[in-house]
């Protein structure tokens, strides 16, 4: 779909938000530069190179060297947004993204674009289930999954500002605007997207609109779905799960990332040490996943509105059960 | 005072040789202390360091993070101590932290941290870190038109380390001739002579053909440092690799070219005979 087609149809590329963000900030700041592994066209920044030629580094298909010069380029006063298909720039360099960027505090902004399933019938190698659980275990890592276009500039902006390393994660896959215009994104703050005390319903990146749209279908049925944003995974907002723990009966994760470690790992985490709830966690389970569309994917998984209430309802009736 | 060149020179070489005494006194002082470290490589790359920081390198002790200054990148993380003895004999770490040496909250990791030493630019110890950080620098100079120089100085061994390979194309594309490597040609590694394990010839000619500018000396003969390092670049557009053919253990006699010295720790009687033989020359 083009980015008109997809404004017409109210569904937008995060890409798009990106790349003329990173635009906009250059503009006025000769310290951004942008770090490329021959991906010019999937993070759509071909307009971004012809505009700042001298900022602009493509290390060619390098990811190690990508990591490492981009520590570089912030040791040399810089900061740059060193993008990638999360795939390759988590799992090749994870090294770096460790030692050169998470132990050496250096200011690079890692962009993994295309992340979760985007690029679902190209299959397992190229999908990138596995970086919420390796990134957000890193110290000093801060981690942003931005749920629309208006939280990618949002969180870019800060990203911008925040003196330190940042993942984030940027998807491929449209999706509607959820925030207001004039919304701020803060790190370490869940978004409450809808009020509700019979069941959470904590969501990052494209989920959290399908969360939302799972919470109306649980309204009709008279049960009133707590919805947050929890596109900040680390540093997380503990007291918004903790709260959710307490005031509701039980929590259902939803995340295009494996169930081990991402968003659904780090919420039992918070809720064992703190306040022991029903956890339901949906992702990928444990497994790689069959050939298909993304669209394909999510629907096998129940990443679906649908599949996120039939979750919560079986929560519900798991817990009434005792 | 009026001097001439040669005779700068000269007495460079004698403060060289002195400095490089202490640095290596020490080091081998406090890898006898914390039981651990790396003392073979730490006296293979002595005088290249004494080199960089006290004839070489723009750099302000007093303000070792200022933007301009040049970049030295210790890719060899492990070979820690001779860095830290190296800032010491350059004034930018206090030389009584030395006897610190991997105690419980020291400062002086067993590799190094940018964020608890002024004057350590990168985090290091895996190898094949350094070179793309450095290259990564050396661009960041380019980008700002600032004429700050980076140096990074690596194991022979560690060029195994596939991300050298992929900063060295960079490198080479980006036209670095901001940007310095060089090579502790020690031929030891962990665990044997590297001819033996990976064999690394002919490594001038690899690099070379990755479109670098090569140049051999001899790691511990501080003219041919000098000359090398304080007239690079050797081409204009090219980066520079020095190839520092070095001798693992320098120094002292019962380490020297011994792979068991890597990471062997020196008994007791073993430091007193060390120190005893580099400081024989001390006038």
């Amino acid at each position: 779909m083009s980015a008109e087609a997809e404004e017409k149809a109210g569904v937008f590329d995060c890409r798009d938000t990106f790349a003329a963000t990173l635009a906009e900030m250059a503009a006025t700041d000769e310290r951004i530069c942008a770090v490329v592994n021959d991906s010019v066209g999937s993070t759509k920044l071909k307009a971004f190179s012809v505009r700042y030629p001298k900022r602009f580094v493509n290390v060619g298909i390098a990811e190690q060297n990508m990591v490492g010069a981009s520590a570089g380029l912030a040791n040399g006063g810089m900061i740059p947004f060193c993008c990638g298909a999360s795939c390759f720039l988590t799992a090749r360099s994870m090294e770096q993204v460790k030692v050169d960027l998470g132990y050496a505090k250096n200011n690079v902004k890692l962009c993994g674009m295309s992340s979760g399933m985007a690029y679902g019938e190209l299959g397992p190698t190229h999908h990138s289930i596995e970086d919420l659980a390796w990134t957000r275990v890193i110290p000093n890592l801060m981690v942003v999954v931005p749920a629309d276009p208006i939280e990618t500039r949002t969180a870019m902006l800060w990203a911008r500002d925040h003196v330190g390393p940042v993942f984030l994660r940027i998807s491929r896959m449209p999706v509607p605007k959820i925030l207001p215009e004039d919304f701020v994104f803060e790190p370490g703050k869940a978004i409450a997207l809808r009020p509700g005390n019979d069941v959470a319903l904590l969501a990052n990146g494209i989920l959290v609109s399908r969360a939302l749209e799972a919470a109306g279908l649980l309204h009709a049925q008279g049960i009133e779905a707590r919805v947050l944003n929890m596109s900040s995974m680390a540093p997380i907002d503990r007291a918004a799960v903790v709260a959710a723990a307490k005031e509701t009966r039980g929590i259902v994760t939803i995340e295009e990332a494996s169930v081990y470690g991402g968003l659904g790992g780090a919420v039992a985490e918070i809720v064992a040490d703190e306040h022991p709830t029903r956890v339901k966690r949906l992702g990928v389970p444990g497994v790689f996943a069959p050939t298909g569309s993304v669209k394909f994917l999510l629907e096998h998984f129940g990443l679906t509105a649908q599949g996120i209430q039939s979750a919560a309802l079986e929560l519900l009736r798991t817990v009434a059960a005792g | 005072m009026n001097t001439t060149p040669v005779e700068e020179v000269h007495a460079t070489q004698n403060q060289l040789r002195k400095a490089a005494r202490t640095v290596r006194k020490h080091a081998l002082e406090m890898v006898h202390h914390s039981r651990l470290g790396h003392p073979g490589g730490d006296l293979s790359c002595t005088d290249i360091l004494v080199t960089l920081y006290l004839a070489v390198m723009r750099i302000d002790p007093r303000n070792p993070t200022q933007p301009d200054r040049d970049r030295f990148i210790m890719s060899k993380g492990h070979c820690s101590a001779a860095l830290y003895a190296t800032l010491a004999a350059a004034t930018i770490l206090e030389a009584a932290e030395l006897k610190t040496f991997m105690d419980p909250l020291s400062k002086l990791n067993g590799h190094p941290d940018r964020n608890k030493v002024a004057g350590v630019e990168a985090n290091t110890g895996p190898l094949g870190h350094g070179l793309p950080i450095a290259a990564g620098c050396a661009l960041a100079a380019k980008m700002q038109g600032s004429s700050w120089r980076t140096f990074v100085l690596a194991g022979d061994g560690e060029l195994q380390e596939g991300s050298n390979w992929e900063a060295a194309m960079c490198a080479a594309q980006y036209k670095l001739d901001n940007l310095v490597l060089i090579v502790d040609r020690n031929r030891i590694q962990q665990g044997d002579f590297t001819e033996s394990i990976i064999n690394m010839n002919p490594l001038g000619d690899k690099w070379r053909a990755f479109g670098w500018s090569v140049v051999e000396v001899d790691g511990h003969d501080y003219g041919q440092l000098l000359h090398s390092l304080g007239s690079v670049p050797v081409a204009p557009g090219k980066p520079t690799c020095v190839i520092a053919n070095t001798i693992k253990g320098r120094g002292v006699s019962f380490m020297e070219n011994k792979p068991e010295w890597h990471h062997g720790v020196p008994s007791d009687r073993q430091l007193a005979a060390a120190i005893q033989e580099l400081m024989k020359d001390e006038a």
